[in-house]
């Protein structure tokens, strides 16, 4: 088999592009860079399939070695309608981010932040664990 | 035996239920499961020592050669007893010991039962996994024993650090276990023993064994964990922590001595730190105020004593061991009962508060003098005559080590003697200044158990004569000394008797002299303490643990990415530059590729600088598009349909989205490295290409598609492959999308509904029916006609005018019903022809989305009244129905069956199941779709204008 640039180009721009708005602060454009990407992808999977064909529908004086590949089809498919429902799924993050602080904005993680800086070291819980252990198990007795 | 195992099971299970209805009680309802085990052991033991010991096989794993293997050999049945009998007298002291208000009792209950049967489990076995399973179900037993307290903080730690402790020795067994295993060719322990393989990895898996051993005996330098365990209610530590798990590392020593006692370095090893451990714990009883601690680092001692003698491998010394063992199991179980009542009844166990228990409890201190004279070594008890074949077995080695060995033991000895007698006295003595202790009444039944145990030293201390040839087969598999050695109360004047005599008066002189001695004691500077080890090597472990959180995990996701995509191009890309297989290059398939190929490239590189939202997401749209004609020229009619309907969809869901923001993108924050993020992006989108053409070329075995034109059409029924492959071929695929599918649904509305994201899209209110002349008075179209079928869209005049078009409306009311037939021939259709549930789902989509765009958000109601998460649930339910009913008719899960009937106006009809299942797929996209309509429409509509009426009563 061979490559068809024009379709390896559009694999290319994609991805670059898509990997390129994910990296961004902007909620909306990571959503944006996740549909190119999502797109790349499709394209990526249709170029393995092999060359442009006839549809993969039986019919007469149409031999199964001319019909373009249906399993890449078939995966793309799925692919389509997913991407879909992840798309929705984070446009409803998008609003509700927007409605709870007013802003799109991928933030840093507070927590992560704070375990960088060196916060929350283990020493201190150890601190109340060398208390002397109490002589009996019937504190409630006396 | 299994049967046995089982009941124990069923026990544990039972535990919780029966603590709920007797309380406390329920206790001596679960002794009765050891004590009938220890009645069976007791009856099968014959066998053991007539050479033909009682085998139970069943086949557990054949591929890996594991079995349910058990066998009761003298070790096992001697260590059976042991743990049956004590653990039934624990079980039932528990019965005395708690209060029915004790928090988590059932749980105890059960975890404590179920030790018991891992216990006895591990004594048993005779496979090399069995054992390893059972040893580690004690040791998870034993953690959440130790950690009964749950709100004590020295009660976690300890369990942990016993956790920690024994699960690092166990994985180092079972890494010794498998290579034992291999080399040996069998997974029978008794196999193994009798027939040792031989080799440097075999060392290193004894070794390896020895390290479980170790650590679960608590060992120096591993004993720290023992003491520390004490933070465990009494009965635990007296069942666990002298009587049984700790001596499930002995007992390894003892199952492995006759096959690897010449191991090099097995006895050097073991008998170094049995003899440190000895001192080191006698060292620090000999300190202790809490008597339990007291007991506790005695333990430690005594393992120590233990692994020294059967680590010896001669026929005497392995005697005095299993002897030794058994002793130790009865005085030491007898000590921390009696501890705990010590504890019940006066609130302490400080041996500085308690005075003058003795006469106030006689029974009580009899019990514990006796078991402590056996601890001591003192005749007639069992410990006595134990201690004292320990002497001779070391005596008859007749060499040089042997007798430091011995003088070691000696000192060892004379120690343990002055802290039996700091426990005795410590525990029952009258002491000047000390009040007398207020002791509470206590039942007889209570008093039972360490009493019984106390009393079963003395029986067998002074009937050891017949103990003895019950024993004797184990020490009979190792290799004798000079002379045979018997267990007897009275071996004459022998050089033992006067060791015995020396240790006791040294001990006894070391009591008297206990202020001083202690003063000395805390004179000595500690050269080393394990347990500050441990801790520090846990800290560093935590602070190594977090400074590399600290670097990897800086918490911006574009850091993350970035580094990922680094690994990408990196890894991708060395693998590209060595790849040697490059295809032949053609630049298209048809010149009309060029053209999408090149909108795409345009609006994607635009997408990237566009600054405001809608633009970008028309930019992205127009990629959408290009790529669904792509599909169109290669051959894909299917995906250039769903491409095209998913691709409004989208845009719509977009627009209904962002028009709740800002316009412009990134105002307040703009981005950031722009440079270095198009470096990395131009060389993952050259990676990616690079990919593309490669997988052409290294491409070697045939398409797995090969067949499924023939396949399509014979077995699922249809011409449309890609149809088939979706509902038959690769029909799971497609079950695990739609439930993805579900999930995202499921998704998007939990993040906009806030209190409640079942029922139905909301239906027009009441009051818009209802006479409302403010609402009405300017609307021409309203007038005196009620709401009903003459309006074009039924919920259009709950808009305001400005907002409607009536064009809008009457094109919609004339398309919706249309493209619903549509959806439906897509549906049926799509089996021969493109289309399919995929493909109708969406269009019902679209139908939906212009009743909700021309009607506002109650036309979503209005015209699919119904739950969302039922039309998700019904198409999920069908499709699954479809794979069972396969199942049903044609033998395998999703399997499709073809009716095929000759009807008089239709002609020739062929049904095949997989259209339900396509059916299922189809309910779920428009599950999917209302559901995402109903919840960035409608419910972000209410939400805006609840907004804006809050925003106005603010003013």
């Amino acid at each position: 088999m061979s490559v068809n640039v024009f379709l390896i180009v559009a694999v290319g721009v994609l991805f670059g592009t898509g990997v390129y708005l994910l990296m961004e602060r902007s909620l909306t454009r990571v959503l944006l860079g996740f549909v190119l990407v999502g797109n790349g992808v499709n394209l990526l999977i249709l170029h393995m399939g092999g060359p442009a064909g006839e549809a993969p529908i039986i019919a007469e004086g149409v031999a199964a070695s001319e019909m373009n590949d249906p399993l890449p089809q078939a995966l793309i498919l799925t692919a389509i309608v997913i991407t879909f429902g992840v798309t929705a799924f984070i446009l409803a993050m998008i609003y509700r981010s927007w409605r709870l602080a007013h802003g799109d904005l991928v933030v840093d993680d507070v927590d992560d932040r704070r375990v960088a800086s060196g916060a929350g070291s283990p020493e201190e819980a150890d601190e109340e664990m060398e208390a002397q252990p109490a002589d009996t198990e019937f504190e409630g007795l006396r | 035996m299994l049967l046995m195992l089982a009941v124990y099971g069923l026990a544990a299970a039972a535990a919780p239920w029966l603590v709920g209805r007797l309380g406390t009680r329920a206790f001596v309802v679960l002794s009765a499961v050891p004590a009938a085990a220890f009645v069976a052991t007791l009856t099968t033991g014959h066998g053991a020592r007539d050479g033909a010991p009682y085998t139970e096989s069943v086949r557990w794993i054949p591929g890996l050669d594991v079995d349910l293997a058990f066998q009761l050999d003298t070790l096992s049945w001697a260590m059976s007893l042991l743990v049956t009998g004590v653990g039934a007298l624990v079980l039932f002291y528990c019965w005395g010991y708690f209060s029915d208000d004790e928090p988590g009792l059932g749980g105890f209950a059960a975890t404590l039962t179920g030790f018991a049967g891992a216990m006895n489990g591990l004594v048993v076995a005779d496979d090399l996994i069995l054992l390893y399973v059972f040893w580690e179900l004690t040791t998870i037993f034993s953690y959440l024993l130790i950690g009964h307290l749950t709100t004590r903080p020295t009660s976690r730690r300890a369990a942990i650090e016993a956790l920690v402790v024994t699960t690092a020795g166990g994985l180092a067994m079972l890494v010794g276990l498998v290579i034992l295993g291999a080399q040996a060719g069998t997974d029978r322990i008794s196999e193994i023993v009798a027939d040792p393989p031989s080799g440097s990895l075999v060392n290193v898996a004894v070794y390896l064994l020895l390290a479980g051993a170790l650590t679960k005996s608590a060992l120096v330098p591993f004993h720290f964990w023992l003491p520390a365990a004490m933070a465990a209610p009494t009965p635990v530590s007296a069942y666990l922590h002298a009587a049984a798990m700790v001596k499930a590392g002995v007992y390894l020593v003892a199952l492995l001595a006759p096959g690897f006692a010449g191991t090099p370095g097995w006895r050097p090893l073991l008998v170094t730190a049995g003899l440190l451990t000895m001192w080191v714990g006698a060292w620090r009883a000999l300190r202790q105020h809490d008597l339990k601690l007291l007991l506790a680092y005695g333990t430690v001692s005594q393992l120590g004593f233990l692994t020294l003698l059967l680590s010896i491998g001669t026929r005497e010394a392995a005697l005095a061991g299993l002897a030794m063992l058994l002793a130790h199991g009865l005085f030491k179980a007898a000590l921390f009962l009696t501890v705990g009542v010590i504890d019940h009844c006066t609130g302490t166990r400080d041996i500085r508060k308690l005075s003058g228990l003795g006469r106030a409890r006689p029974v009580l201190a009899v019990g514990g003098t006796l078991a402590a004279l056996s601890m001591a070594g003192v005749p007639p008890l069992a410990g006595f005559v134990a201690k004292e074949a320990g002497f001779t077995a070391l005596l008859e080695l007749g060499s040089t080590t042997g007798v430091l060995v011995l003088a070691g033991v000696v000192v060892g000895s004379a120690l343990t003697a002055a802290y039996s007698a700091r426990f005795v006295w410590g525990a029952f003595a009258r002491k000047a200044g000390v009040p007398e202790a207020e002791a509470r009444g206590e039942r007889a039944s209570f008093l039972l158990p360490s009493s019984l145990l106390a009393l079963a030293g003395l029986v067998t201390g002074l009937a050891a004569g017949l103990v003895d040839p019950w024993l004797m087969p184990y020490a009979d598999t190792l290799p004798p000394t000079a002379q045979p050695y018997h267990l007897a109360l009275w071996h004459g004047l022998q050089p033992a008797l006067w060791l015995s005599a020396l240790a006791l008066a040294v001990g006894a002189t070391l009591f008297l002299v206990r202020d001083r001695f202690e003063r000395l004691q805390a004179r000595l500077p500690v050269f080393a303490d394990a347990g500050h080890g441990y801790r520090g090597l846990m800290r560093g472990l935590d602070t190594l643990a977090l400074a590399m959180t600290g670097r990897t995990q800086v918490g911006s996701l574009p850091v993350y990415l970035a580094v990922i995509l680094c690994v990408l191009v990196a890894g991708l890309g060395t693998t590209l530059a060595l790849n040697e297989f490059w295809p032949k290059v053609r630049l298209w398939d048809q010149p009309a590729q060029a053209i999408p190929v090149i909108l795409i490239a345009i609006a994607a590189i635009a997408a990237t600088r566009a600054t405001k939202r809608f633009a970008a997401v028309v930019i992205v749209g127009v990629v959408g598009y290009s790529i669904g004609l792509i599909f169109a020229m290669q051959g894909a009619p299917d995906l250039a349909l769903t491409q095209m309907l998913v691709e409004s969809i989208t845009l719509v869901v977009f627009v209904l989205v962002l028009r709740r923001l800002p316009a412009r993108m990134g105002a307040l924050h703009g981005s950031t490295h722009r440079r270095a993020r198009a470096v990395l992006a131009v060389l993952v989108g050259v990676v990616m290409m690079g990919v593309a053409a490669a997988v052409v070329g290294v491409r070697a075995a045939a398409p797995v598609s090969a067949g499924w034109a023939d396949l399509a059409y014979s077995f699922g029924g249809g011409k449309n492959i890609v149809n088939v492959a979706l509902v038959d071929i690769r029909a799971w695929d497609t079950m695990g999308e739609i439930a993805v599918l579900i999930a995202a649904a499921t998704g998007v509305a939990s993040l906009i509904f806030i209190r409640r994201r079942t029922g139905a899209p909301p239906r027009i209110p009441v009051d818009v029916y209802a006479a409302d002349p403010d609402a009405r008075d300017d609307d021409p179209s309203n007038d005196d006609r009620p709401l009903g079928p003459r309006a074009w869209l039924l919920a259009g005049r709950t808009l305001p005018p400005e907002n409607r078009s009536i064009i809008l409306e009457v094109t919609v009311r004339l398309l919706f019903h249309t493209a619903i037939i549509v959806s439906l021939y897509l549906l049926f259709a799509g089996h021969n022809r493109p289309g399919g549930g995929f493909a109708g789902g969406l269009v019902v989509g679209l139908a939906l989305i212009g009743r909700y765009l021309a009607g506002g958000r109650y036309e979503l109601g209005e015209a699919l009244p119904v739950d969302a998460g039922v039309v998700l649930g019904l198409g999920l339910m069908i499709a699954v129905g479809t794979g069972v009913a396969g199942l049903v008719l044609g033998g395998e899960v999703l399997q499709s069956v073809i009716w095929q009937w000759s009807l008089p106006v239709f002609g020739e009809v062929k049904l095949v199941t997989s259209l339900f299942f396509d059916i299922g797929v189809y309910l779920v996209v428009v599950g999917l779709l209302l559901d995402v309509l109903r919840s960035l429409g409608a419910e972000v509509d209410r939400q805006g204008v609840d907004r804006q009426g809050i925003e106005a009563d603010q003013q």
